[in-house]
């Protein structure tokens, strides 16, 4: 499957990718970020659990068991600070 | 009901006069408005640049703005919220809420505003006279909002 992976503020600088294009095999929230995680720095460093982050899944809020589906938008981002 | 994120600036009066101007129902409208200060953390702030997630972040202010209709006897409510490079003294965010008597305006204002810092996607990058920075998340915003768990 197909899905389109969106990073935003510190995390889109930091990894130098604002959006991507990503072909997984199915799996879930936790197994795109482990995917992630092996290409190794920086993406292992910010998404080991060890600075907060947040991901989203077709503009909601998901945990890591939420399962991923073919053209799904996910989107990884710190947490936000507007206001 | 109104969700706006956008860069040009607001009016403050004319907003807060459209949600009462056609509406004798009105008795009382609460407002919020969110400035741009020129220092933080004790540095200087010369430049504040606020990103968003288009399409997520008016979703979650909608929500946000919903919860509040559930929880309280409201009759409208607008929430205009800047992105983009603003300056101290600039303003960021309106939050205005019209409702029959103050209780709930207040109320409302207070909640929407609480879970906006914590559950809309902007990001603030902050240009001091040392640099660049991310804005980090307060723990003291998580506390605020968690006030109106039920």
């Amino acid at each position: 499957m197909k899905i389109d992976v969106l990073y935003f503020a510190r995390l889109r600088e930091t990894f130098g990718i604002g959006a991507e294009a990503l072909e997984l095999t199915s799996g879930t929230v936790a197994d795109l970020l482990e995917t992630l995680r092996r290409r190794g720095k920086p993406w292992s460093e910010e998404l080991s659990g060890e600075r907060a982050f947040r991901v989203a899944v077709n503009q909601d809020i998901a945990g890591p068991e939420t399962t991923l589906n073919d053209r799904d938008e996910v989107a990884i981002f710190p947490p936000v600070t507007g206001g | 009901m109104k969700i706006q994120v956008q860069t040009e600036a607001f009016d403050l009066a004319a907003e807060v006069a459209a949600l009462h101007r056609d509406n004798p129902k009105v008795g009382a409208v609460a407002s919020f408005l969110g400035l741009v200060r020129d220092v933080n953390e004790g540095d200087g702030v010369n430049t504040l640049t606020l990103e968003h997630y288009p399409g997520m972040t008016e979703k979650a202010l909608a929500e946000i703005v919903r919860d509040a209709f559930e929880r309280w006897e409201l009759l409208d409510a607008t929430v205009i919220h800047r992105v983009g490079e603003l300056h101290p003294t600039e303003a960021i965010v309106l939050v205005a809420v019209a409702s029959a008597h103050r209780g709930e305006a207040f109320a409302a204002c207070e909640f929407i505003m609480d879970y906006l810092k914590t559950r809309a996607p902007f990001w603030k990058k902050e240009v001091t006279p040392e640099g660049e920075r991310w804005v980090e998340a307060r723990e003291s915003d998580e506390v605020a909002a968690a006030k109106w768990a039920r």
